[in-house]
């Protein structure tokens, strides 16, 4: 045990003194600083996002001629059952509230470390168990589980996908499951009690926001999740009869307890990148957040909303009222448009520079517009029964998910890799990552778009000559090679500044929250020294008190009569007469 | 306070000029959406009623959509190539404008609803299974392939052919066809046809024996679950003449991809015509069975 | 804390509103019953938190105009390293494993499991301060 004391004024000399813990092999196997919880939950997920990745590749060669058979239509059935599962279960959720959130947020709050460490050093373990439980699911004789990552009844039943593979699937999603409920409880608590002084909750960066949203989202969907897997799991092994239709189960209850986790679940996977987006945009644009309350209040209208819409992907059950969900969908479009407004409004007439993060950020705005529009087409019953389960959906899917988990994703990391590690990354390689992935992910995805028009339905693992979806879906994996290059550019660079360090200082884009306030990476317990906090952007008023942010919310004076002028040195507590600079890096 | 230097200053004469070429460029694209009725934005009109007015729907929103996408998109173009850091300057710190913020949540709040409007009603007649129908069919989708049972409209619409299979003229995926079928034409006669008459109502009955399947067929710009263990009820009235592709698209293991049918949609005569020799056959095939049983 | 209880209450209200709206359009129960556990999520933490709001000392965090040292101190004790949480997802693990291959694996996990509880409570009351 360490006592971790906050820092008052000045930085006390017992507090620059260095844990002496255990170092290589064993620090990472015993360590519960969250720090390096969140760099081992990032590199685990880029992993899972590589191997899902190939998966991908290998399908996209496969439909590149008609009648292919590069590989089975068994293969192919667990390629894309294990595609969907490790990006959506394995990459997308951990790497943004496991492996970004897990590092960001309590720096963001001002915290020595998450609420609850070993319980987040718990749900690690428990979600590289799951994670490695499932991919070893190729290793058994039947394959791994191939019944789609949505495992509809009754064909995830004993009798119709025998075998270890999916089994192994679902005690997978079980440990999993548990792992996001435990950092979801975790990043609450730490943004409910671990906040330094003045930091009132209308003062908490967008990204903190967004992540504090996204982990009620995973309380209220998670648990769902993990008692229809046991269900699931009881169903096969025990003899029970909850979604068998033999026994009078009922198939379409496990749909109804899939989405009602599922659709929560791609908000789960938006709403951090969301986040990541804004403080990025706003950063490059050196201007504050635009409509900061509206984008708020956005974030959990998203939320709330989303927990009512699950049954938008059942459109063609028969069974659903679709008047009821299709008004809550299209609901769903408003604060998103909101997002979108404050987001161009956060650009508006800034100092705007393109360095790879807001590349990335930019990016993001532009293809998840696209998205966002077949939503809109998607949540109207009439036309979701022309399209449902063609290839007009995955193209919306992955243009929405892709647009916000790596775009998204990929301008936090790039934004934040100097956070993580202390050096730059190249920015000519960043620049050329992000171009190769904006044309590939066009190239990609439009032809999607058509073929679905043309009646290309999904998850089929061959197509006849004579439907003449062969020109259409060349190009789309030629867009698909695209995207797999950037990736590899990105890993390239990460590399290179592995092995040539450019070091990052402590605030390279003079970005404004309380990470950058701190050293890169940061000591133990984060913080030596906190800046006065009177707005969302506490570094950016310190750094430039001239332009501090205007105090338009729950600031009644601007400037309250210091308490402690024997302050760090140069600085009185109300930020007014900082001269000292926090940071002071390389890149501005 | 910023709020009203947030609006773009008094256009300047070359503003004005790109301007105006900008509004013609978009009254151009406008003319050229709306006065091609051929624009189909990618998608079929189908040969149904209910695809006509599905279509109907989808050109609609595409429009809405295109217009929203393209306003947005040039904000973000705007804003991405206006404000381009030109020195250093440090910006004006405006962070909220309440009109604007509440103008932006109101009007696509506006939007969604009357989108909505439409589509609700367009959902309504797409689903309407009121009118009496001229023909039923009975589909039963299973791993992999599919049976169509049609019933005569007789006293009992909803004569049930799983379990009445004598009264009803069956079609049906060839016994073999799964495994053994890589890449055959989706008229292959290894897949069964559906035979439908023309400008003639037909409702469709649709259920599985085993597990999800999609009943989906281009043409109708329709697709329905065959979602054990419902039976769902659906109307299709035709209005043109041809064959047409048929797939399952809810992924049903391991030989989903080839879970291929047709549709051939005839003149009412053509289809009495086919139907009675579907009838003789069944007659025939019971005569014969019979003698074989007394034998 | 009266923020953070408020957020937890709207969407409680929220979810509830939609919970009856749906249960009187459509008569489902499964959707209904979900619905009202996510009425319930907002609802209990988010009165428990507006509840201790009117009864605890006011935090330098809810204060917009906090100054540094009002905050400094001791936040809490953090655990350094334990190697507990491994050991525990280790036994997880194992026992998620004997769904799928049979009991063999779990008394391992189970034992492995037991061990890190033990452990952890141990560590525990040798840091003092939490």
């Amino acid at each position: 045990m360490t006592i971790a004391a906050r820092p008052a004024l000045a930085p006390s000399p017992d507090l620059l003194e260095e844990e002496h813990g255990p170092t290589g092999m064993l620090k990472w196997l015993t360590s519960t600083d969250h720090k390096v919880i969140g760099k081992s939950y990032t590199i685990t997920s880029l992993v899972f996002f590589c191997m899902a990745g190939l998966m991908a590749m290998v399908m996209r060669t496969q439909l590149t001629s008609p009648d292919n058979t590069l590989v089975s239509q068994h293969l192919y059935n667990e390629l894309f059952t294990m595609h969907g599962s490790l990006m959506l279960y394995l990459f997308a959720g951990p790497f943004a509230f496991g492996g970004l959130a897990n590092f960001i947020v309590p720096l963001q709050v001002g915290a020595p470390d998450m609420a609850f460490p070993r319980l987040n050093a718990l749900s690690y373990w428990l979600y590289l168990g799951g994670g490695m439980i499932m991919v070893s699911g190729f290793l058994t004789v039947g394959g791994a589980a191939d019944f789609g990552w949505v495992a509809y009844a009754p064909l995830s039943s004993a009798t119709n996908t025998p075998g270890a593979g999916p089994d192994m699937w679902i005690v997978a999603l079980l440990l999993t499951g548990f792992s996001a409920i435990f950092t979801g409880v975790n990043i609450v608590a730490t943004v409910f009690y671990l906040r330094a002084p003045g930091l009132t909750m209308f003062r908490l960066p967008i990204f903190t926001w967004n992540m504090l949203v996204t982990a009620i989202l995973i309380l209220i969907a998670f648990p769902v999740l993990a008692s229809a897997m046991i269900m699931l799991w009881c169903d096969r092994h025990l003899g029970t009869h909850i979604f068998t239709v033999s026994g009078g189960g009922s198939p379409v209850l496990w749909q109804n307890l899939f989405w009602f986790f599922g659709h929560p679940e791609v908000y789960i996977l938006a709403l951090p990148f969301f986040g990541i987006v804004t403080d990025v945009l706003a950063t490059f644009s050196r201007k504050p957040v635009f409509g900061y309350k509206g984008m708020v209040f956005a974030t959990i209208s998203i939320a709330a909303l989303s927990t009512s819409v699950w049954a938008h992907h059942m459109y063609t059950t028969g069974t659903e009222l679709l008047p009821f969900f299709s008004l809550m969908t299209y609901m769903i479009a408003v604060p998103t448009g909101v997002k979108f407004f404050n987001w161009i409004g956060t650009m508006w007439r800034g100092s705007l520079t393109f360095e790879t993060p807001m590349l990335y950020a930019v990016g993001f705005l532009v293809v998840f517009l696209f998205g966002g529009v077949t939503g809109i087409l998607l949540a109207s019953p009439p036309i979701d029964f022309a399209v449902h389960d063609t290839y007009f959906v995955v193209a919306h899917f992955h243009e929405v998910l892709f647009g916000s988990a790596v775009f998204g994703g990929f301008a936090g990391l790039y934004f934040w890799y100097p956070k993580f590690t202390g050096r730059m990354t190249r920015e000519g390689l960043g620049k050329a990552s992000f171009w190769v992935m904006f044309v590939g992910f066009w190239v990609t995805f439009v032809p999607q778009y058509i073929l679905g028009l043309h009646g290309m339905p999904r998850r089929i693992a061959e197509y006849g000559a004579a439907t003449g979806w062969q020109s259409l879906n060349q190009v789309s994996t030629a867009g698909a090679y695209l995207l797999f290059a950037s990736v590899a550019i990105t890993l390239i660079n990460f590399w290179v500044s592995w092995r040539r360090p450019v070091p990052a200082g402590d605030n390279p884009w003079d970005a404004h929250t309380l990470e950058w306030a701190t050293s890169s990476p940061p000591p133990h317990h984060n913080f030596y020294w906190i800046p006065p906090i009177r707005s969302e952007r506490p570094v950016w008023d310190y750094n430039h008190p001239e332009h501090a942010t205007p105090n338009g919310h729950a600031v009644p004076s601007p400037v309250p009569a210091a308490v402690g002028s024997l302050a760090a040195p140069g600085s009185s507590d109300g930020g007014a007469g900082g001269s000292g600079h926090v940071g002071g890096g390389t890149a501005q | 306070m910023p709020r009203r230097n947030l609006l773009p200053s008094a256009p300047t004469p070359t503003k004005r000029r790109s301007r105006r070429v900008a509004s013609l460029g978009a009254l151009a694209l406008l003319v050229l959406v709306l006065g091609g009725c051929n624009v189909d934005f990618g998608a079929t009109k189908g040969v149904t009623t209910q695809s006509h007015l599905e279509f109907r729907l989808w050109f609609w929103l595409m429009v809405a959509g295109i217009a929203v996408a393209v306003f947005v998109w040039a904000l973000i173009f705007w804003a991405i190539f206006r404000y381009r850091k030109k020195d250093d300057k440090i910006p004006k710190q405006f962070h909220e404008h309440i009109g604007l913020e509440v103008a932006y949540t109101v009007i696509p709040l506006i939007m969604v609803l009357v989108i909505f409007g439409f589509t609700f009603v367009v959902e309504n007649n797409i689903d309407n299974v009121l009118t009496p129908p001229q023909v039923i069919v009975n589909v039963t989708a299973y791993q992999w392939g599919w049976i169509f049972q049609y019933s005569k409209p007789g006293p009992d619409p909803h004569v049930n052919c799983t379990l009445a299979p004598k009264d009803c003229v069956t079609v049906e995926t060839a016994p073999n066809a799964a495994p053994s079928a890589l890449a055959q034409p989706y008229t292959s006669p290894i897949y069964p046809q559906l035979v439908l008459p023309v400008n003639e109502t037909v409702r469709f009955f649709l259920r599985s024996r085993d597990v999800v399947h999609g009943f989906y067929v281009h043409a109708f710009n329709f697709s329905r679950y065959a979602q054990p263990p419902l039976t769902n009820a659906f109307e299709i009235h035709p209005t043109s003449t041809g064959v047409f592709p048929g797939q399952c698209t809810q992924y049903c293991g391991l030989y989903h991809s080839e879970m291929l049918f047709s549709v051939k949609v005839e003149t009412p005569s053509q289809f009495q015509a086919w139907f009675s020799g579907q009838e003789k056959k069944l007659q025939t095939q019971a005569s014969l069975q019979s003698l074989v049983s007394r034998s | 804390m009266k923020v953070e209880g408020t957020v937890l209450l709207v969407i409680g209200v929220f979810m509830g509103a939609v919970c009856a709206i749906y249960w009187f359009l459509s008569n489902e129960t499964s959707g209904t019953m979900m619905l009202l556990g996510a009425t319930l999520l907002g609802f209990v933490p988010g009165a428990y938190y507006l509840w201790w709001s009117r009864r605890m000392k006011p935090r330098p965090e809810d204060n917009p105009s906090a100054s540094r040292a009002d905050g400094a101190g001791v936040v809490a004790a953090f655990p350094s390293t334990s190697v507990w949480p491994f050991v525990l997802g280790v036994g997880a693990a194992l026992v998620g494993l004997a769904l799928v291959f049979g009991l063999w694996t779990a008394p391992i996990g189970f034992v492995l499991g037991f061990a890190a509880l033990l452990g952890v409570i141990r560590e525990s009351r040798r840091g003092g301060a939490v």
